[in-house]
């Protein structure tokens, strides 16, 4: 076996010696597995923007070509009437009531969302942390708290308005409701799921359960309450416009379902844009938020 | 005041037994090494030193009475793994021990207390090794260099029983002789009873006052968890009995792990 392999490379290295005949190489680019290809920053900023790209044509193509037939067509609105309805609900004040709508709607919205989401998440701190930290309240929420994870919350909302009225502790309050329950039960599991010898070298370090609360527990799930948050914001969304669109006076969702009588798509469609950017930028900050607070949780990528 | 007495301990998981018929006493200030094959219960057994964990039955004395079935500062522990606390530098990971001990509510040190707990941080870090790593999160320690940290991070405890769940088993042989000097030095300046688990005969041999092998003396070949790990064999080390390379074969035959030769080669270093 060795000397067979030995006199190969002899024979390779004799004919090399010559350079008569080389043989052929291999190509020195090396085809890799799908999942192992990486992709630079311009390729993924290309890959990524495609979506989008092809979103925006297909709409620019389809309202061309509706509004090249009627030009009074309502359903897909160019570019230019979009952005002039905006600008109007933007900077021109309401005739009757001397409001910005946009500014006017974005501001309610948005205090109602982060009041019932800010509920949300103090509730799955304290609570979500006692169940899953402390046995004795665990077998006395959990159930409780498992059984409130499975009702729909939307079939709480005319409860609410019957019970709390239609003014703003009804929406905060089934934003609040709609979110906290999968919050609080994830907060729990995984405060469960801490290695029990972390928390077994706490306690020989002298901690007992409110400090290791403090300095071990809180610092731990820190990340995970806050990816908690961004992924609770999405059903928040849904709750708000929801709420707003059943009873309410201004707000993101109150103006679209309004409008939705006229047809106003060149109202809808830049509030939704203008909704998803909202969004968007919170959950960036979000992202932000937990690097800066929870460095180690974020270890810097290798370049 | 930190002896250790067992007796007739058993140590059930659901059917299977992993512990059965263990006794043994340590005085204050021993050293006992434990070794014994894979799976065979050893972690277990520290686990209930510990408090982590209780034993299905038998009496476990820790100091002056029964021990406290939980965790307590009386005993320090280095773990196999998860060894420090990830969301910690390792400068904080030993300022912790003091927050812990002494911080209030807060769970924090304030003040010149601070400053001072800071520089007996340094200087443990140091010791060990880690002045460079002194603001590194542990994720970007080696595993060497964690096990290291939470070496200082238990000694900075000052626990009255210390138990080491193989504490060197990731070190590089330098490291590890280092280590090995950090520890006997530490050991002698403050006597604490030290049980440590290892796999390595030789480590064994080199720090203990005592050598106690875990094994299994009866099989049930139908159902093999139907019998526990007892400790078959208990040597104190003197000056004599540890450079043995004979009581050395024998353990090693018994654990039929290490070899002989290699083991003694750490004994010497
Ligand atoms: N929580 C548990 N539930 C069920 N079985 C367990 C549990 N913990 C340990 N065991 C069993 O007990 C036995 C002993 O485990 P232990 O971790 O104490 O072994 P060990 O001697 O420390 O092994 P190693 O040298 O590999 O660390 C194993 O067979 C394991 O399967
Ligand atoms: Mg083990």
């Amino acid at each position: 076996m060795l000397a067979k392999g030995m006199s190969a490379r002899d024979e390779a290295s004799a004919t090399g010696g010559e350079g008569i005949t080389r043989p052929s190489r291999p190509k020195p680019r090396v085809r890799l597995r799908m999942i192992n290809t990486k992709v630079s920053r311009g390729g993924a900023l290309f890959l990524g923007g495609l979506p989008f790209l092809f979103v925006a044509i297909a709409y620019l193509i389809a309202s061309a070509q509706r509004l090249a037939v009627n030009p009074s067509d309502k359903l897909l609105p160019s570019p230019p009437q979009m952005w002039s309805a905006f600008l109007d609900l933007a900077t021109v004040p309401d005739k009757r009531s001397g409001d910005l709508i946009l500014w006017v709607d974005t501001y309610a919205s948005l205090l109602r969302l982060f009041a019932g989401v800010g509920v949300a998440t103090f509730a799955a701190l304290s609570l979500g942390i006692a169940i899953g930290f402390i046995p004795r309240v665990r077998a006395f929420l959990l159930p409780f708290v498992t059984v409130v994870c499975v009702i729909p919350p939307l079939a709480l909302l005319p409860i609410l308005f019957i019970a709390l009225g239609l003014g703003e502790t009804a929406k905060i309050t089934l934003i609040a409701l709609g979110v906290a329950p999968v919050m609080v039960r994830d907060i729990a599991n995984r405060v469960m799921e801490l290695p029990s010898e972390l928390v077994a070298k706490a306690q020989t370090l002298g901690g007992n359960s409110w400090t290791m609360i403090l300095r071990l527990v809180l610092p731990q799930i820190m990340p995970r309450l806050i990816t908690c948050v961004r992924l609770a914001l999405g059903p928040a969304w849904l709750f708000l416009i929801a709420a707003e669109a059943i009873a309410s006076t201004e707000g993101l969702g109150y103006r679209i379902f309004l409008v939705r009588r006229y047809l106003s798509m060149d109202v809808i469609l830049p509030y939704v844009a203008w909704i998803t950017l909202l969004a968007v930028i919170t959950d960036w900050l979000l992202v932000r938020l937990s690097q800066a607070m929870s460095p180690w949780a974020h270890p810097v990528e290798a370049r | 005041m930190s002896r250790i007495v067992v007796h007739g301990l058993e140590k059930n998981y659901g059917d299977a037994r992993v512990l059965e018929r263990v006794n043994v006493t340590a005085e204050a200030g021993e050293f006992l090494s434990l070794v014994g094959a894979s799976g065979c219960g050893k972690s277990t057994f520290l686990r209930i030193l510990l408090g982590q964990e209780q034993q299905s039955s038998g009496v476990v004395i820790v100091g002056d009475g029964p021990i406290v079935p939980e965790p307590t500062p009386q005993r320090g522990i280095v773990f196999q793994r998860y060894s420090v606390f990830p969301h910690l530098t390792a400068i904080q990971n030993l300022l912790l021990v003091e927050d812990f001990r002494s911080g209030g509510p807060f769970g924090r040190v304030f003040g010149a207390r601070r400053r001072k707990v800071r520089q007996e941080a340094e200087a443990m870090l140091e010791r060990v090794g880690l002045a460079h790593a002194r603001d590194l999160y542990p994720a970007s320690l080696s595993g060497g260099m964690q096990q290291r940290l939470a070496i200082a991070q238990t000694l900075l405890g000052r626990p009255q029983i210390l138990l080491l769940d193989e504490p060197f088993g990731a070190l590089d042989p330098g490291i590890r002789v280092e280590m090995h000097d950090l520890l006997t030095e530490l050991w002698t300046e403050h006597g604490m009873t030290v049980v440590m688990v290892t796999h390595d005969i030789g480590e064994a041999f080199k720090l203990g006052t005592r050598v106690l092998v875990f094994d299994k003396v009866r099989h049930d070949p139908q159902f093999p968890s139907a019998y526990g790990a007892t400790i078959t064999y208990d040597l104190k080390l003197d000056r004599k009995t540890r450079a043995s390379s004979h009581h050395l074969a024998k353990v090693a035959a018994m654990v039929g792990t290490t070899r002989p030769d290699t083991a003694m080669a750490t004994t010497a270093s």
